[in-house]
């Protein structure tokens, strides 16, 4: 009997939806929070220059950055117009190139040291000699991969 | 009975979950994941001391030199050349599709293929030699490369597409092994030279 009034009352009640928007709201929250940018400010303008046959770097943990290219606006009283090479968040000369290579392999696990990739970003502006040093820096430092940073244009 | 009647009534929170909805789209649009992209090279190692100047010997015809002086003029091959003309003019000479006595030699290889089979192939032994002044411009060095890229990967998509029916992007790793092996990335930089005096 009692199966039998509940079904007269009108069938099975509507899901409440009310918690919907909490559990959109924790995805939200965690794409907010998980989507923060690096965090190094760039001291140089690097204007990338453009390429087709850009390849996207696989694993981000693997790559280190070399800034090179003029200072930014703020910085020219202090450091001229001259093209400057950035490590982690200041200006750096040539010879600290082997420290810093070091110093990122040794944030890497043993495995993944071979995998060490150098990113290169610099000015489409910048002359190659500095350019040519920064790799002869890298050689030595044996940090052979490396990657030419250019933005991906049409054929 | 009247009591009941007079409860508030509650708010539909249905479209709650739209304006959510809404904020999580802006957000997963807005925010892009700022995705480095670039040309990947391998850098060659410094040789020990020990052994020092044992270049290694490259016959004369098949060896590309191009030169990028410090005005980002392009000589390729003894002969100025616009950046255009840079792509076909490598993928001519490292296929050397008339056999000239004078272009790269091919030397059989015998690749084994992914099914176990042996795929007799030409491997051209072209190699391309990239020199710039300290004066080039970074912007067409970057050009240069990317041509020189360019002109690699077409003549793998060729080949891949020939041989497996595939591009060279879409086929298996030990599909695009092999194809590696048949059309090799010889590109060789040289130091480079200070003649624009910069």
């Amino acid at each position: 009997m009692a199966v039998m009034k509940k079904k007269r009352k009108g069938g099975i009640p509507p899901i409440s939806t009310a918690s919907l928007p909490d559990v959109i709201f924790m995805i939200l929250f965690f794409f907010m929070v998980s989507t923060t940018m690096r965090s190094t400010e760039v001291l140089v303008k690097t204007q990338l220059p453009d390429a087709s046959e850009v390849q996207k770097l696989e694993k981000k943990q693997l790559v280190s950055f070399i800034y090179i290219g003029q200072p930014v606006d703020s910085q020219q009283a202090q450091w001229g117009t001259a093209p400057r090479i950035q490590l982690n968040d200041s200006y750096h000369s040539l010879t600290d190139i082997l420290d810093f290579v070091a110093s990122e392999r040794d944030k890497l696990s043993e495995a993944d040291r071979m995998a060490m990739t150098v990113m290169l970003k610099a000015d489409r502006n910048t002359r190659m000699g500095i350019i040519s040093d920064t790799k002869q820096e890298l050689r030595k430092a044996n940090a052979l991969k490396i990657s030419y940073a250019a933005n991906r244009a049409a054929r | 009975m009247a009591n009941n009647k007079r409860e508030i009534r509650e708010i539909n929170a249905s479209s709650m979950a739209d304006i959510a909805f809404l904020l999580l789209i802006f957000f997963l649009v807005a925010t892009t994941m700022n995705v480095d992209t670039g040309i990947t090279r391998q850098l060659p190692p410094i040789p020990p001391e020990e052994q020092q100047m044992e270049d290694i010997k490259v016959k004369e015809r098949d060896l590309l030199t191009i030169f990028v002086n410090t005005y980002d003029n392009i000589l390729v091959a003894g002969r100025q050349a616009h950046i255009s003309q840079l792509r076909a003019a490598v993928k001519e000479f490292v296929l050397n599709p008339t056999n000239n006595e004078n272009m790269p030699e091919k030397e059989i290889k015998e690749l084994t293929m992914p099914d176990g089979s042996i795929w007799s192939v030409p491997v051209s032994k072209a190699v391309v030699s990239l020199t710039n002044d300290r004066g080039t411009s970074y912007d067409m060095y970057i050009q240069v490369q990317n041509e020189l890229a360019r002109a690699f990967n077409e003549m793998r998509d060729d080949a891949a597409r020939a041989r497996f029916g595939k591009d060279f992007m879409n086929l298996e790793d030990a599909e695009r092994d092999v194809i590696t092996k048949a059309v090799p990335l010889s590109i060789s930089e040289a130091e480079p030279k200070n003649v624009g005096g910069n």
